[in-house]
């Protein structure tokens, strides 16, 4: 029987886990289920599971928490291979890999002949990737999760989950619109048909909308379009998990080998080799940059090139300066005290900062969200959103609950439930208040909610509404009413009940100021001040006593 | 010297009518375009037929209170005593039962209908020879969980209806043609329906001191619901008006007596066993809000407001009712 080619394998291998990836990213939704009403709430797959798989979100982890977070040891599975084979995971497994790899496929200007093959050769500027692995492990040490900046799980999830698919959804949703309007029954049944498959497959139950939606597109676009210059930019040059897999495979059993008797200079080897590592004659291979895609072995016509255990060869390991090391030390280092030295960490807290239910304390939160978006993508109210200032540059594209666009619904604890790292650490609906009575039961609370009594109806424009009270969950309601005789323009005297806040039952949700409608800017309002997380962040003398 | 031979009459006949076919194309297009300027409007509401009520009968009970342990034996008793199933539900017909799935409770929570009399809805209309049962609801929480939490997904699924969840794409500007209420959203799901059998729960309200089964209509609606509390009685009668539905039967099963309509404390719910259905949803509404909450109809202005429009009758001792305890 012959054995596929291992190209071949690879490449399937490669299309395996991107579906996977892509699988669990479009279940990372909360699609309804008919099972019973008293069950809690959970997603049927798990959709973190990569973060879970991967080493550099663990090390992090390890570093910031001096702990692992659930599930998180089980990236020693990619990490103790890498030791032994070397990176195979960013040839094999790496779904952002696979994305680079395709479009480093298509036929680009700059990539032609002579310009292909210079440009595919090692790089000094590959190196970059380790300084910038270091600047993110020294911020984690120090207390801050900035590497889920580049962490590549981290940039898909929030890149594609945030902005593509959104993106996606908008325009298939436009065009099945245009076709169930359509003046053709014949069109019309069409539309309803395709509506009816893709909303199974890829539409999500309602349409999402993120702030800074089109930043992350752009940039995963222009990281994706890198591609057209270099090969695998981002791979070779950027990604701190790749530098990390590097770095740990200097002790691989497996590497090339490279029989310069066969060798002719053909350059096939180099023209379609994916990680930058030379596997050319004449010049050493570089260890730590190969992804073992196993082109250079299947092109060469000489069998000039061969993958063994234990090689003879000597290869080059990451090539690391020690000048640009200190730099990226320093920079690590730096981040941290200047990021938390202006107002938005200690001395001032955003009034709009509101952390989704479960999130640690603020300097826990920092240390430990790796700004995937997960949280985000699965908040089934599209209550969350990546933040831009309301934590300090540090804090940028870590989740804020913006209750205008949603609020929290008092059972869901999905966020909790798909946070790799606990920055959100798990909570039950109980810990959230529910279904148990408020009065006895001390719930997590986002924050309290505020009137601003020159914009609600029935307190300055004598008319009757109370649809805060109506929604506010909590049961004695934390909105209380009382009648009060108002006077009109006209001069009439009208009963109406004004809406009054009781801050010791509200748990800071949002339904009010989601339900309000002066819609532009509510007449209540959620800030977070009371929020159960921070001991400080309080208004209330008796909450000391919890 | 030129170096081509200059162009041949018929070529540059040829060329001449190219650019005045050209010319005139964009010239006629540019007519067009400036003839059809107008300011663009909104998409017109539609008007549509509605009201589902079937023709009244003076032999048999426009009111049914069942009291029992079984709330599913309480739908069926009910219907029995109003006439039979039969009496509703033609064959072929599209049924659509509208439940009240506002909120993520579960089913002792008394904030959603009770799963239990919604299933049997289901079965006695799929038995009297209904094509299709539906079973929809805008709810005000996440569909999703409020569909689950409620047990009804569950319940209704097993019954052989069709779930509907609000989709944004499915609704339609609807003109209500109300006193208060002209152009709104309506779930499409609504419109085209032959029966309609409303199936609220029992509830305190803030503002209309009881949510009952005219108030059960809010749950059609999709847009800026949150407006008609402005007035909130003339809203409601519009809606009824809107909406006659072929049947309404109110689940005092379990009644939330306080704290609603979205309650939450176990201790804000009694169980009353009880279920209250009939044709004139009128006097349903103010003999089940005298019965528990004790409010006359001086307290439920819009009670008269949809008596004014024919909708029914507030004063329901006058109603032909039939009361029944179960074993």
């Amino acid at each position: 029987m012959r054995l596929p080619k291992p190209t071949r394998l690879r490449l399937t291998s490669q299309i395996v886990f991107f579906l996977l990836f892509f699988f669990l990213l479009l279940r990372t939704e909360f699609r309804g289920s008919f099972s019973s009403s008293s069950s809690e709430i959970r997603l049927p797959h798990p959709v973190a599971l990569f973060f879970q798989f991967d080493p550099l979100v663990a090390i992090s982890n390890a570093l910031a928490s001096r702990a692992l977070y659930q599930g998180l040891l089980w990236c020693l599975i990619v990490l103790i291979p890498t030791m032994f084979l070397g990176r195979f995971f960013c040839g094999w497994i790496c779904p952002l890999g696979s994305i680079h790899h395709f479009f480093s496929n298509w036929k680009s200007e700059r990539k032609r002949g002579k310009q292909l093959l210079e440009s595919n050769r090692y790089k000094r500027w590959q190196t970059t990737k380790y300084y910038l692995l270091i600047a993110c492990l020294i911020a984690a040490l120090l207390g801050t999760g900035v590497v889920g900046w580049l962490d590549p799980f981290s940039l898909l999830v929030r890149s594609v989950g945030l902005s593509i698919l959104p993106a996606t959804d908008y325009g298939i949703r436009a065009f099945l619109g245009a076709l169930e309007h359509s003046r053709f029954g014949l069109v019309q049944s069409l539309g309803g048909i395709l509506h009816f498959i893709l909303g199974r497959l890829l539409l999500s139950f309602k349409q999402p909308y993120f702030r800074q939606g089109i930043w992350l597109g752009v940039i995963f676009i222009f990281l994706v379009t890198l591609n057209f210059r270099i090969t695998r930019f981002w791979c070779r040059a950027l990604c701190p998990l790749g530098a990390l897999l590097g770095i740990v495979s200097r002790w691989s059993l497996l590497g090339l080998v490279k029989h310069p008797d066969h060798c002719n200079d053909c350059n096939r080897c180099l023209l379609r080799c994916q990680g930058g590592d030379d596997p050319v004659g004449g010049v050493p291979w570089h260890q730590a940059e190969c992804h073992l895609c196993l082109n250079c072995v299947d092109e060469c016509p000489e069998r000039g090139l061969q993958f063994k255990f234990f090689p003879a060869d000597h290869s080059i390991g990451a090539n690391l300066q020690r000048r640009k090391v200190l730099t990226g030390l320093a920079a690590g280092v730096a981040l941290v005290p200047l990021a938390r030295s202006t107002p938005g960490y200690a001395a001032e807290t955003n009034e709009r900062l509101l952390r989704p239910p479960g999130a640690l304390a603020e300097e826990f939160f920092l240390s430990r969200c790796i700004r995937c978006g997960e949280c985000m993508k699965v908040c089934p109210n599209n209550a969350l959103h990546p933040a831009t200032t309301e934590a300090g540059i540090e804090g940028l594209w870590t989740p804020v609950l913006i209750p205008r666009i949603g609020y929290c619904e008092t059972s869901c604890t999905l966020c909790s439930q798909v946070c790799p790292t606990g920055a959100i650490w798990e909570i039950t609906a109980k810990q959230k208040g529910w279904p148990t009575e408020v009065a006895d039961s001390k719930p997590i609370r986002l924050g309290t909610a505020f009137y601003d009594r020159s914009r609600c109806l029935p307190w300055a424009m004598a008319t009757d509404c109370i649809v805060c009270e109506e929604w506010c969950p909590t049961s004695p309601k934390a909105v209380y009413l009382r009648p009060a005789e108002v006077v009109d323009s006209s001069g009439n005297v009208k009963q109406v009940k004004q809406p009054y806040m009781d801050p010791s039952r509200c748990v800071g949700c949002g339904a009010c100021e989601h339900a309000c409608p002066v819609q532009d800017r509510p007449a209540v309002y959620v800030t977070s001040v009371g929020e159960s997380r921070s001991r400080t962040n309080q208004i209330l003398l008796n909450r000391r006593k919890t | 010297m030129p170096s081509q031979d200059p162009l041949t009459r018929r070529e540059a006949l040829l060329k001449l009518l190219r650019v005045t076919g050209a010319g005139a194309g964009a010239a006629g297009l540019g007519v067009w375009l400036a003839a059809h300027s107008t300011r663009p409007q909104a998409t017109a509401a539609i008007t549509i037929k509605h009201g589902h009520a079937i023709a009244p009968d003076p032999q048999l009970p426009q009111m049914a209170v069942i009291q029992g342990e079984d709330p599913a034996l309480l739908a069926r008793q009910a219907i029995e005593e109003l006439g039979g199933m039969h009496r509703f539900i033609s064959r072929g017909d599209i049924v659509l039962v509208k439940p009240n799935i506002g909120w993520d409770r579960i089913p002792e929570q008394a904030a959603n209908t009770n799963p239990a009399v919604i299933a049997e809805v289901i079965e006695q209309s799929l038995n009297a020879g209904a094509k299709r049962v539906l079973v929809a609801d805008v709810s005000c929480n996440d569909p999703r969980r409020c569909f689950q939490r409620s047990g009804i997904s569950e319940s209704a699924q097993k019954a052989g209806a069709e779930l509907v969840l609000p989709d944004p794409s499915r609704f339609k500007e609807v003109d209500l043609q109300g006193e208060m209420l002209r152009a709104w959203p309506v779930l499409d799901v609504f419109l085209n329906v032959d029966k309609v059998i409303n199936i609220p729960i029992a509830k305190h309200h803030s503002l209309t001191g009881v949510t009952l089964g005219m108030k059960n209509w809010y749950g059609i609606l999709g847009g800026q619901r949150n407006q008609l509390h402005q007035k909130i009685h003339e809203s409601l009668a519009d809606l009824a008006d809107f909406m006659r539905p072929t049947l309404t039967m109110i689940d005092c099963y379990r009644i939330l007596i306080r704290n609603g309509p979205t309650g939450g404390n176990l201790d804000d719910v009694l169980l009353k066993k009880t279920l209250v259905a009939g044709t004139d949803p009128v006097a349903l509404d103010a003999y089940v809000a005298k019965a528990y909450w004790n409010l006359d109809v001086d307290a439920l202005p819009y009670l008269v407001m949809a008596a004014k429009r024919g909708l029914g009758t507030y004063q329901f001792e006058q109603v032909r009712t039939s009361v029944k305890t179960l074993a």
